[in-house]
């Protein structure tokens, strides 16, 4: 199964459409809620990140019965040290960001740790996250 | 405890989800940072908050957090009430500062999440 959305840059008003259409797909899947709660989070985290830093984008899921493969894709203008960025607490977010709530740099943190893989790839053309959320339930 | 005694304990209102008031919860996280609140692993949680956009009910919603209490009298607006029903949270204002609506709600019982 294929779903894909796509998001204007700047519009938080929007940001969580995509998860929250996942997550009424898994749902009705019967996907074990705590898997459901991984895939959103995570999925979440990238459109806000795509709405905030980025000048737009597209997400792709793929929903396998095993599970769900999301690509996260922007126009740029990238991520120039992903290592950095990963690091909790690392923000770039405006002030206009940071008055709706996002900013404390646990983005892709929580992408991390919601993920059984993620690989990510940036340049100036844009940023592409791919993770992966097996639905065999978690053992922490 | 019992949200219809969260909301007297802080003396605040019910903006939505007055079906649900006998629901439990007892845990308190205070944030006004949502990536934050995506980090909690449970979700028997009161999250207190003085971030009144569509964000905070989104990130409840990614969490399965049902029920928010917005703090320095914060209002919801229509959106967020509407996106707030559709999943049966339970909404409420205060007009006390975040730390004094945590320090009553801890003295009432509910625990820090960490
Ligand atoms: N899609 C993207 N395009 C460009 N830069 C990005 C993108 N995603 C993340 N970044 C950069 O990586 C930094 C860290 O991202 P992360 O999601 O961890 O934190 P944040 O978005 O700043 O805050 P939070 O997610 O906690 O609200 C961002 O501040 C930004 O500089
Ligand atoms: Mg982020």
């Amino acid at each position: 199964m294929n779903q894909s959305f796509s998001i204007p840059a700047g519009d938080f008003s929007h940001a969580g459409q995509a998860a929250s259409e996942i997550k009424r797909l898994l749902k009705q899947l019967n996907i074990p809620p705590k898997v459901i709660k991984r895939v959103v989070v995570a999925l979440y985290e990238a459109e806000v990140n795509v709405v905030a830093h980025s000048f737009g984008g597209s997400i792709s899921c793929t929903i396998t019965p095993e599970h769900i493969d999301i690509v996260v894709s922007d126009c740029g203008p990238g991520i120039s040290d992903i290592e950095l960025a990963m690091s909790e607490g690392y923000s770039t977010a405006s002030s206009e960001v940071r008055e709706m709530g996002f900013g404390a740099g646990m983005g892709l943190p929580n992408i991390k740790n919601n993920s059984d893989s993620l690989d990510i790839s940036s340049s100036e053309q844009g940023t592409s996250i791919h993770m992966r959320v097996n639905f065999k339930e978690h053992t922490p | 405890m019992k949200l219809k005694e969260v909301v007297e304990v802080i003396n605040g209102r019910i903006i939505c989800g007055d079906a649900f008031l006998d629901r439990e919860v007892h845990l308190g996280f205070a944030s006004d940072l949502m990536s934050e609140v995506l980090t909690l692993l449970d979700e028997d949680i009161l999250l207190i908050t003085g971030l009144s956009n569509i964000q905070s009910i989104r990130t409840a919603e990614m969490s399965d957090i049902t029920q928010i209490l917005f703090v320095r009298g914060k209002q919801p607006t229509k959106n967020m009430i509407d996106l707030a029903n559709e999943h049966e949270m339970v909404i409420m204002t205060t007009p006390y500062s975040m730390f004094r609506a945590s320090y009553l709600l801890h003295e009432s019982g509910l625990k820090p999440v960490y």
